[in-house]
């Protein structure tokens, strides 16, 4: 018996003999012998609840974690802060245990809050039709392209490089699966390429996808740029991030037919990348297609007013392999995370958020852009989040300002080879004046110490040396090193 | 609609569909009362367009209900010629008369002669009841 | 139903939190910009800005706090009782679990922290894979897929590159008539087709049918999906036989993990000879539910399939100058699919998971199975005695593994019952139905998985209230088929939702 079952020799032996054998192992008798591992699992025994508490502990103190590290770093994934009636809510047993609500008359909750999230996320993004939420963002994309095709009977994707990196990249393999082609248009100025974009699109074209704010942070013209979209019949899809939608036209005024994004910075933790949740909004017209759970309301047979899973037949457990998706959740726990966030706001404190967002991101890229060796990548409007050039290696000079407990942003490098010397960096309510201005001074610091000392080597700091406080000897001399196969 | 039942003036396909022949090569289809009781009632019908080439035992609509969706089999083949848009703000006709104003689509006959390989309301009430 | 019978609940009208709202009320209190309150105008070009603030609620934190918590008592949970939902393994989720995870190290550590200052996450996840790879006997395991249908997807698209690398494309993909929905939906994403393959009077797959679906053409076979233990609980024991057909043909064998529950620590889906496996961390490995998510659906592959695994994926590195290990995120992976999401996946579950493992060892994950597979036994014993066993006959007639199938075509006929009639009369006996009308194969289908944490009382409790209700059915049906009574709502019109979906809430100025 372990701590989480009951059956004590007694009830085993009681049930045996119900069932009408002599051990329990009669019953696995329907798998073959050779197929019977025979042995324990080379897995380490299992613990008391003190000795994982303090396992898990180790291995947390070994992360520099937003509130070790001053956090600039965003990328798609935001050091928001969440109120605590986020988590007095959502930890609760009603709403944290349950399942999907197949049952609606005892599921009546979890539907009202699908349905009030819907209504937010309409509200926020200015398209009719939301669904329930789907895995995350950049899958959300891809789920779109999946809806495009079906929509349009087209499988050629014209994508802006301002979408995230990695929604770009997932969109690319689910289209290796449902078969579809990708047409990159680049950026100018850091927006995307308006010329370029309209040359890209023609009637074989299924989907236009930007990003607003893009990757780089800058606000798209979306209503101009997806004058393309329309003229050729293809459906214009805008990912955005909820966080600005208080301050930014709305992408469903801007002729969007899809808007969605990653939910994150609504009430859900950093989680190192997730679970969050995705949003899908749509135009009237693509409900039948929508992928995910959709709650709407009705009545009981005694008037009274309830809610219910509606459009099920459009999933993949009725329609099989016809349906519109394979989505079998709904990130409800994330979604109602996000909708007590928005209630929390409120109408004027969402909006004064997005006010406050981008006016310290205003802040923070005149104070960088006025540092040594600092220019401004590009110079379109920005909401909260912008991109800089930094005459030093950023490997550098982000290891100069994690020393000085700053994580100082996202390196563009990798995913933006044209922009080797790119540096985003991100801006929250959490991030004081007081704080950017160290960020500008540790910045500037790094830069001008790289031109005195000729190259500082970058990544002189070991592994697990990232708190003082933590000895690695706890989780080295830990049994499950070496104990798994 | 209530009770069952099955028009002598109608042909009959094996999958629960109907036809109404009209002149020498027009028809009417529908899905027949069984159909519609079996699936329960309908809250979306997706149809075809005017226009479009449907081939005899192949799936030209579909049917919801709201947890099943059902493919419509054409009886016969030819060239859709009309449809029932009212069905599109009005699902539930299927179920309330689904050989008057539940009727599905108006086609122009390919081979008029596929006719001869439908059954008679008597030989598809004996099938549904094997 | 008058008045008098009425629960609390049902006499209160159900408001939205958009109906609660006042213009002038507010929670949140915001801190000072402390910066120039510059107009946004002069930041943000004014075609680009928003004119009106969207229509969120106006309302003060006590009135959040009660209208969630009143919703929630609104909902059923498995805190308040047995949940036995077929193939969903609604186990207990331990407390432990949410407290680890919400460390500041887990929750608060950005996703694009430099390894070299996540090792303690990335070891983590290092450890999972370690632990899910000698569950599964498969040698690689990718953490990335956000649920077991985005596994499934993975999964064909793995079987894909693997083909194409070999220079084949094949177009076919085999799966049971008794699979989950999302198999057939993922093999359409994937762009393959389905084809379905029967199941025999055993409950297992039907030999002679696999065999002629494969004959039709072995070169298009990419791959057979199969759940075992199946979705009727049973373990398919003709499964090396289909492994090596599908071998033959050239096609991977896929491991819907749904049913793990029944196998940890007695048999692995790798020695049965499966290629590709996915899990749900929130199934078997006891991530809470969450209303319908969050989950994880990690997937583990075999030598042949790993090159192509997602990227990117945690790897350990061994020291070059004689000091511990390290963890980092490996990119460089050139015949990747790719990403399947952003970042590396849902790492707050696998926190919770890893602290399950922990928790549970080597023997406690295979206790756990085994009084899974007693449970349901046992259930499946008592449901056979009396009322139920004559209207409510098990599908297939022999031992199950964590769950079991019965079929309510007798008490339809017999009683004029429908499952849906019994599932809903349960709601009043305080208890979550079983999962209804699936596996499609099994007449007026009922699925019944009660799992390991469930105390023989309530397993017994369900089955006394099943006896009951069909005891009350043979004097009067109608009392089951107008149920429930006592929930916050009676049966909802399902028709009307769909027929004319509305889906969300009007608002006003």
């Amino acid at each position: 018996m372990t701590r989480y079952t009951s059956a004590t020799e007694d009830d085993r032996a009681e049930m045996l003999a119900a069932i009408g054998v002599e051990s329990a192992a009669e019953l696995f008798a329907q798998i073959p012998e050779p197929l019977r591992l025979g042995r324990s699992l080379a897995i380490p025994d299992g613990l008391s609840e003190a000795e994982v508490f303090e396992r898990l502990a180790a291995l947390a103190s070994r992360n520099a974690d937003a509130e070790s590290q001053v956090c600039f770093v965003g990328a798609g994934m935001y050091d928001h802060y969440v109120p605590a009636i986020v988590d007095a809510i959502t930890q609760r047993s009603e709403f944290l245990t349950p399942y999907t609500p197949y049952q609606p008359e005892i599921s009546q909750g979890g539907l009202q809050v699908m349905f009030e999230f819907q209504t937010a996320m309409s509200e926020l993004t200015g398209l009719p039709v939301s669904n329930a939420g789907l895995y995350e963002g950049p899958s959300s994309v891809a789920s779109a392209g999946y809806l495009a095709i079906g929509a349009t009977k087209r499988r050629r994707f014209v994508v802006s490089r301002g979408v995230h990196p990695h929604s770009r990249e997932t969109l690319a393999t689910y289209s290796q699966g449902y078969g579809a082609e990708i047409v990159e248009v680049g950026l100018e100025g850091g927006l995307t390429d308006a010329a370029a974009l309209a040359a890209a699109v023609d009637g074989e074209t299924a989907a236009v996808f930007l990003q607003s704010p893009n990757f780089l942070g800058a606000v798209e013209d979306v209503e101009a740029l997806g004058a393309a979209a329309k003229q050729h019949g293809a459906l214009l899809i805008v990912a955005c991030d909820p966080m600005t939608l208080g301050v930014l036209r709305p992408p469903g005024e801007c002729g969007a037919d899809i808007a969605l994004g990653e939910g994150q910075p609504l009430g859900n933790r950093l989680d190192f990348g997730g679970p969050s949740f995705g949003f899908f909004c749509a135009s009237e017209e693509q409900i039948r297609r929508m992928p995910g759970r959709i709650a709407g309301e009705t009545e009981d047979v005694d008037g009274r007013r309830g809610f219910v899973l509606a459009l099920q037949t459009r999933e993949q457990h009725i329609r099989r392999e016809k349906a519109t998706n394979n989505i079998c959740t709904a990130q409800a726990l994330n979604a109602l995370g996000a909708m007590v966030h928005l209630a929390w706001l409120g109408r004027h404190g969402f909006r004064e958020l997005g006010e406050l967002l981008v006016r310290r991101t205003a802040y923070a890229r005149q104070r960088l852009a006025a540092v040594e060796g600092v220019e401004l990548l590009h110079e379109a409007p920005v909401a909260r989040e912008f991109a800089v050039r930094l005459d030093a290696p950023v490997a550098a000079v982000l290891e100069h300002c994690a020393e000085r407990g700053i994580a100082a942003g996202y390196p563009l490098g990798h995913e933006y080879p044209e922009y080797e010397d790119g540096l985003l960096v991100a801006v929250t309510e959490r991030r004081t004046r007081a704080q950017i201005d160290d960020l500008a001074d540790a910045i500037g610091g790094a830069i001008a110490g790289h031109h005195a000392h000729g190259a500082f080597v970058a990544g002189t700091v070991e592994p697990a040396a990232t708190r003082g406080s933590f000895s690695t000897d706890g989780v080295q001399k830990a049994p499950q090193a070496g104990g798994v196969a | 609609m209530a009770d069952a039942n099955y028009p002598d003036d109608l042909l009959y396909h094996d999958q629960h569909d109907w036809a109404r022949l009209e002149g020498d090569d027009h028809a009417v289809f529908g899905i027949t009362w069984y159909a519609q009781d079996s699936l329960g009632e309908v809250v979306f019908y997706d149809g075809p367009e005017a226009g479009a080439t449907i081939q005899k035992d192949s799936s030209y609509a579909e049917v919801e209900s709201v947890k099943a969706v059902s493919d419509v089999i054409a009886p016969m083949s030819g060239e859709i010629v009309e449809v029932n848009d009212s069905l599109q703000d009005a699902p539930e006709r299927i179920n309330e008369d689904p050989y008057g104003e539940g009727w599905l689509v108006k086609v122009k006959l390919s081979s008029p002669t596929e006719a001869e390989s439908l059954l008679a309301a008597a030989e598809y009430q004996k099938l549904l009841e094997s | 139903m008058s008045a008098l019978t009425e629960t609390p609940m049902q006499r209160e009208r159900a408001k939205t939190i958009y109906e609660k709202s006042k213009p002038g009320r507010r929670a949140a209190v915001l801190p000072d910009a402390g910066v120039p309150e510059r107009p946004l105008e002069e930041l943000i070009p004014a075609h680009l800005l928003r004119s009106e603030p969207p229509r969120l609620p106006e309302i003060a934190e006590p009135e959040i706090v009660r209208h969630y918590n009143r919703l929630s008592r609104r909902n059923f949970d498995l805190d308040s009782g047995l949940y036995p939902l077929g193939s969903c393994t609604m186990k207990h989720n331990p407390r432990l679990n949410e407290r680890v995870a919400a460390l500041p190290g887990h929750a608060r550590l950005h996703p694009a922290q430099d390894p070299k200052r996540a090792q303690g996450a990335l070891e983590l996840m290092w450890l999972l894979q370690q632990s899910l790879s000698e569950i599964c006997g498969l040698p690689h395991v990718s953490l990335q897929p956000s649920a077991g249908s985005h596994g499934e997807l993975a999964g064909l698209l793995l079987t894909r590159a693997y083909h194409a690398d070999r220079g084949e494309e094949r177009t076919r993909v085999l799966a049971p008539d008794t699979s989950h929905g999302t198999n057939p939906a993922s093999v359409t994403m994937a762009g393959y087709e389905v084809v379905k393959v029967a199941t025999d009077e055993r409950g297992g797959v039907e030999m002679d049918d696999l065999r002629a679906k494969i004959a039709e053409d072995p070169d298009q076979i990419a791959c057979l999906m199969l759940t075992n233990p199946n979705t009727l609980g049973l373990f398919d024991e003709n499964i090396a036989e289909i492994a090596s057909l599908i071998h033959e043909a050239g096609g991977t064998l896929y491991y819907d993990g749904a049913n793990l529950n029944a196998v940890m620590g007695q048999s692995r889906p790798g020695d049965m000879g499966f290629d590709i496996v996915h899990l749900n961390l929130h199934k078997s490995f006891s991530q809470p539910h969450g209303g319908g998510g969050p989950g994880a659906g990690p997937i583990a592959v075999s030598d042949r399939i790993e090159p192509f695994l997602p990227r990117p994926q945690v790897v350990r590195r061994e020291s070059d100058n004689g000091g511990g290990p390290s963890f980092d995120l490996e990119f460089d992976r050139p015949q990747s699919i790719g990403r399947l999401r952003g970042f590396q996946g849902n790492f707050g579950v696998f926190v919770r998971s890893y602290a399950y493992i922990l928790s549970l060892g080597a023997d406690g994950l295979a206790e756990a199975s085994e009084t899974a597979v007693l449970n349901a036994n046992y259930l499946k014993a008592r449901l056979a005695e009396g009322r139920a066993g004559e209207r409510l006959p098990v599908a297939f007639e022999r031992h199950c593994m964590h769950e079991f199938v019965l079929s309510g075509k007798s008490m339809k006929k017999e009683l004029g019952l429908a499952t849906l009639d019994l599932a809903k009369r349960l709601l009043d006996y305080g208890f979550h139905p079983p999962t209804v009308y699936f596996p499609l194969l099994v007449d007026e289908a009922l699925m019944v998985e009660p799992t390991e944490t469930e105390t023989k009382e309530s397993l017994d409790a369900f089955a006394d209230a099943i006896e009951q209700i069909l005891i009350e059915a043979e004097s009067d049906p109608e009392i089951a088929k107008q149920a429930p009574y006592t929930t916050p709502v009676r049966r909802l019109d399902e028709v009307r939702a769909t027929r004319r979906p509305v889906v969300r809430q009007p608002l006003g100025d």
